[in-house]
């Protein structure tokens, strides 16, 4: 069996073309496969971003058959198709081929403080051992956000970042929901004011796509929603606050 | 660099991503639609001060089979637009989306659940009723 895998290729100097190879493939034979068999043994010029291959780092993103995908998730059989079109991720700058930038999408991440922030963990007192202890359905409010391996697919995905440069992204917004809705976490008001602003979380107008594409099940449109609910003051965040346990070394 | 990001293309775009995108799609358009329909409507019935020829003169532009769809219309973009909007309003603010728990594969995602695809169908389908008793009644006349 063999596919026609058609892929957009761009330099700066020669910009935008397309090249079609024909690839060989089984039943199993992912998209990242097949383009590695091309940089392998047609093209060595292909450029193209990858590292785990099994959907854990979020490095092969790209547009396959115009719908963002992981190329290492996509088997070329369930989709059906005598052609693929790979394309880079829409709404990232690209630098070559199937590679993108992500500086903005990481920038717009670190916007968020996707850290806890909590006047009793001071890390300078290395003599002092402190941990949290959470329950079980504390944990739960915040673990599906936490799975996000920042592949960018929502963000390529979004209706919103492709017109508003300034919005943050689901993505990033989803991580703002998993740090505020932490109950170790002291900085909730200060995180809302970062989003609360007409580039911010009121762009999102719930269109969904972000989920429809997470290959983590992370499903961002949810962590979005349940955090402007707290900015319209429909939900609160529980007094129920982490248990700081310290014992001395 | 080349800047890939894909412009008022990203939103007129509503297939590839299942029924909450295509229901975006409509809002979009059932608004700007409703929005141009507003300014119309607002220029149509400022003819009332050029006194009673000219507004039954603008009048009849409505009464003719063209003016008749685009009533038809009308009827149906702001029962989809009201209906769906509503839906939004609840989602928005967390309302009938469930709650976050361990994702577990196939990984469907909660916020796309049957009870909001549901409420985008219950939408499209009462903006069907609508327009068909709109319909029946202009073209009745």
């Amino acid at each position: 069996m063999s596919v026609n895998l058609k892929i957009l290729r761009y330099s700066p100097k020669e910009g935008k073309r397309y090249d079609t190879f024909e690839v060989p493939y089984q039943r199993w034979t992912t998209v990242l496969d097949a383009l590695l068999y091309v940089k392998a043994y047609v093209d060595h010029s292909l450029a193209l971003r990858y590292s785990c291959r099994m959907a854990s780092c979020g490095s092969c993103g790209m547009l396959i058959n115009g719908k963002p995908r992981l190329a290492c998730y996509t088997k070329i059989s369930e989709l059906n198709s005598n052609e693929i079109i790979c394309e880079p991720l829409p709404n990232f700058p690209i630098i070559r081929d199937l590679a993108t930038n992500f500086d903005r999408f990481f920038t717009n991440h670190k916007n968020m403080m996707p850290y806890i922030i909590n006047e009793k963990t001071d890390r300078k007192m290395d003599d002092i051992h402190r941990e949290f202890i959470q329950k079980p359905d504390e944990v739960e409010k915040y673990l599906q956000f936490s799975y996000c391996i920042k592949c960018g697919l929502c963000y390529a995905a979004c209706p919103t970042t492709a017109m508003d440069k300034e919005f943050p992204g689901p993505q990033a917004l989803a991580q703002m929901y998993r740090y505020m809705i932490d109950s170790r976490d002291q900085a909730s008001r200060k995180r809302l004011e970062i989003i609360d602003n007409r580039h911010g979380i009121w762009r999102c107008h719930f269109a969904g796509s972000c989920s429809n594409v997470c290959p983590k099940g992370v499903d961002p449109a949810l962590g979005i929603q349940l955090l402007r609910s707290y900015l319209l003051g429909f939900s609160k965040k529980g007094e129920e606050k982490a248990v700081l346990y310290i014992s001395s070394h | 660099m080349k800047e890939n990001r894909e412009g008022i293309k990203g939103w007129l775009r509503p297939y590839k991503y299942g029924l909450p995108r295509f229901a975006y799609w409509l809002q979009r358009w059932t608004g700007v639609g409703l929005l141009v329909y507003f300014i119309a409507h607002v220029i149509e019935t400022s003819n009332i001060v050029n006194g009673k020829i000219a507004w039954d003169k603008m009048l009849e532009l409505t009464q003719t089979t063209q003016g008749h769809i685009i009533l038809t219309l009308v009827i149906g973009m702001c029962v989809f637009h009201a209906a769906n909007g509503v839906r939004l309003y609840f989602a928005e603010g967390g309302k009938g989306l469930g709650k976050a728990g361990r994702p577990e594969y196939p990984y469907n995602p909660l916020s796309l659940n049957n009870k909001m695809k549901a409420c985008i169908w219950v939408s499209i389908a009462l903006a069907a009723l609508a327009m068909m008793y709109g319909a029946s009644i202009l073209f009745g006349e």
